[in-house]
């Protein structure tokens, strides 16, 4: 759809404000409406928009698969290395006031990070179905094509 | 460390392993991280069991303390059944590896990941304390196990998985009706809280209506008999291993769900009396009993035979429940334990078969037992324990079952768990029948006895069988204390 | 008639998990009951969020002058339940897609007499 001039320029004026907006609501997410999965989902919007715009191949190239995969093993890590830091500093799972002194500081620190680590997952994972489903469908006209020249 | 800051890694464990597994290539490292992780589960489950018979355990996340925060809450009832979960995927993985290695050849990584989600669900349904929490919980083991049956080699695996989605999710989503109603009437999550706040509010139409969903959505779950149709399929088509571990603890995990909210958070005083939970339950456990013994006798595909076999093993737990006394739970936790030890030792000889036959049908297990002696030997040992013969886990279960029902002077129940007993001879007889006494057609290829490596975790579970038929203490122990633990309100401190 | 109306949001949840629910028992089109399952699922969501309004009360956010507030846990909880709902849709529809590759076809009707095929 990349030929089409009106989609083009509307998109690459949109996917910046969408993608900052997702970062909007990941870090103002402790003070109002928000957090890591609606930042996530909003995000992996921006980026789905440009692969409906110039094509998979090039949304690959941006964010490849390989990578998806790793961040989105990385982002659940980061959530279960902040609750296991609390164990290992005499609190309980998910227990942020041992992390830093001052309650606030520990609380906002530990609920910032936490749900980072949802933001990236939610977002990558997103991306990941869109990948799946859309290269399926290309795999699967190709097996066409192959099949209509004998 | 102490025992109650120790037990929510039983669940942590499989979890944080399970991420390291679905990025880990190859076919060795994914298995070895999923048997590390599945063992050291196991190991803290063995450790919470005492504990957790003494005193109920309460562990607190994040530090804030329930019933605003969430906790899990183990007494005896929990503690059993999350041994039971997490010692059978240990026991059961050390057969996985061959068996795996040739149903599921390629992305490994991903496939013990799913299967390190689907424990680390099951047991966090087990531990946890908070009724959303169940929910998220159930739905993750659900979700996992989707996407293990759908790695059966054959296409019909995907339509089993398909079905199941559809089943479990409508089953997943009545339990959360029944939760919201729940919420709505109380205010609170907490199973403990709940069953506090209750008694006040219990004699209006949503509670009621609660209750029913919460039965039906979970009788979905645990396949009893109307809302079993999605387990035959599934259990026959998924892989070999997959079929071991779900046979022994899927249906289990729904079943104390049931129990958990019909015995702890609504009072049975209650529960039994506003619904004629005890009559349903009693017929729909008849019914299972007969039907599953009925159709197993017929069926051409052995895995197939045993999933129907599971329908009435069911049948028998839920019968139990039905006597509403200890002896009658207790009968129900003890075949909930021996079944699993059954049904995985079966499953395991007939996919042992599979692993060198290629087909699970009966005409491929002609003259199998003089080729293959150490398989077949397991499946009669393991059939004598499902049938229900003395000095066998399978008698224990079946002894306190009809106890129970002769405590309330039910002859008749103690007739037809005798008959379906008989039934189970029947269709056990038919493989060994087959194995020992039929030739092998001359163009059927000749196959020799099973590596080592699957006979010997196969045979540990058949000496399991038979060890807890002979030395009851732990399970009898183990099934009495969680009995009680549930009929005196449990998750009491 | 004033009580019916009252409860108006129910209403909406028990006709909309009613045409969910006929969706999935009656389709034999298999994204068509995924469908139905996510509209059943969505009547629950509704459930549990309006069960959490109260009438006059302001959104769940500390600020000054605001002493009536919904009820924020609903919320929560049906966030996560969204994100349930969104990966059995995930898991639903890639087995609808491998079932169309397998079989060609993901109507019921179809599959079943390629099932008989397939044998035992």
């Amino acid at each position: 759809m990349i030929d089409n001039d009106i989609l083009r320029i509307v998109a690459r004026f949109l996917i910046p404000l969408i993608m900052l907006f997702g970062l909007y609501i990941q870090f103002h997410g402790e003070y109002s409406p928000g957090g890591g999965f609606q930042a996530g989902v909003v995000f992996a919007a921006g980026w789905i928009l440009f692969a409906l715009i110039y094509g998979l191949d090039a949304a690959l190239r941006v964010v490849p698969e390989r990578a998806m995969y790793i961040l989105m093993v990385a982002g659940v890590m980061l959530y279960c290395a902040v609750g296991v830091a609390g164990v290992m500093l005499g609190g309980h799972f998910l227990d942020f006031y041992p992390l830093l002194p001052g309650e606030h500081a520990a609380q906002q620190f530990g609920i910032i990070t936490v749900e980072f680590g949802i933001g990236v997952t939610v977002a990558t994972v997103v991306m990941l179905f869109f990948t799946l489903f859309a290269r399926r469908k290309s795999q699967w006209e190709a097996a066409e094509v192959e099949d209509d020249q004998p | 460390m102490t025992i109650t800051e120790l037990m929510p890694f039983s669940v942590l464990v499989p979890l944080i392993a399970s991420l390291v597994c679905a990025l880990l290539p190859g076919r060795f490292w994914p298995w070895a991280v999923t048997l590390a992780a599945a063992i050291a589960s196991a190991i803290i489950a063995a450790l919470t069991l005492p504990a957790a018979a003494q005193t109920t355990l309460s562990y607190a996340f994040g530090n804030w303390p329930p019933p605003i925060g969430i906790e899990y809450r183990v007494d005896a009832a929990n503690a059993f059944v999350a041994l039971l979960v997490a010692g059978m995927a240990a026991i059961t993985l050390p057969w996985a590896k061959k068996s795996v290695d040739k149903e599921v050849p390629e992305r490994q990584g991903t496939f013990y990941a799913l299967f390190l989600l689907a424990l680390a669900g099951l047991l966090g349904i087990t531990l946890s304390g908070d009724a959303f929490n169940i929910f998220v919980f159930l739905e993750i083991s659900s979700l996992a196990t989707y996407g293990l049956i759908a790695y059966g080699s054959d296409r019909r695996a995907l339509l089993a998985s398909f079905r199941y989605l559809i089943m479990g999710t409508v089953g997943a989503t009545f339990l959360l009706i029944g939760i919201g109603f729940l919420y709505v009437m109380t205010g609170t999550l907490n199973l403990h809280d709940l069953s506090e706040r209750l008694p006040e509010v219990r004699d209006t139409s949503t509670v009621r209506a609660a209750l029913a969903f919460i039965i039906v959505g979970m009788g979905l779950k645990l396949a009893m008999l109307p809302l079993h149709l999605w387990l035959p399929n599934a259990y026959t088509y998924a892989p070999s291993f997959v079929t071991v571990f779900l046979a022994g603890t899927a249906t289990k995990v729904a079943l104390y769900v049931m129990l958990r909210f019909v015995f702890t958070v609504f009072a049975p005083d209650w529960s039994f009396v506003v619904l004629p939970l005890s009559t349903v339950l009693m017929i729909l456990g008849v019914a299972g009993m007969f039907a599953g013994s009925w159709v197993a006798m017929f069926q051409p595909n052995i895995k197939r035979m045993l999933a129907y076999s599971s329908v009435a093993q069911v049948g028998y737990m839920v019968l139990g429940v039905s006597l509403v006394s200890v002896v009658g739970l207790t009968a129900a936790f003890l075949h909930l334990f021996n079944h699993a030890l059954m049904k995985a030792a079966l499953f395991m000889a007939v996919g042992t078969v599979i692993y060198q036959v290629g087909s699970a049908r009966i005409e491929q297990f002609r003259g199998l037992g003089r080729t293959m002696p150490w398989t077949l030997t397991a499946f009669a040992l393991a059939g004598l324990s499902i049938i229900g013969v003395p000095l066998t886990a399978g008698f224990i279960s079946k002894w306190y079952l009809i106890q129970a029902a002769l405590d309330q002077g039910q002859w008749v129940l103690v007739a037809l768990i005798l008959i379906t007993s008989l039934m189970a001879i029947i269709y056990i007889w038919r493989v060994i029948e087959a194995a020992w006494f039929k030739q092998r057609e001359p163009d059927q290829q000749a196959v020799g006895e099973a590596p080592l490596t699957l006979l010997i975790p196969t045979w540990v579970l058949v000496a399991l069988n038979f060890y807890f038929g002979i030395d009851t203490r732990l399970t009898v122990g183990g099934a009495t204390a969680a009995a009680e633990a549930l009929l005196s309100g449990g998750l009491l401190p | 008639m004033m009580t019916a109306l009252s409860f108006f949001n129910y209403w909406v949840v028990v006709i909309l998990m009613m045409i969910g629910f006929y969706c999935v028992i009656a389709r034999g089109n298999m994204v068509k009951k995924i469908m139905g399952l996510n509209l059943f699922q969505t009547s629950v969501f509704i459930l549990f969020i309006s069960a959490g309004k109260i009438v006059g009360g302001s959104t769940p956010i500390l600020r000054e002058g605001v002493e009536v507030y919904s009820n924020p846990l609903p919320h929560v909880l049906i966030l996560t339940a969204i994100v349930v709902g969104i990966a059995t849709t995930a898991v639903g529809l890639a087995l609808a897609v491998r079932i169309n590759e397998a079989y060609g076809s993901i109507e019921d009707d179809y599959i079943a007499e390629e099932e008989d095929g397939d044998g035992q």
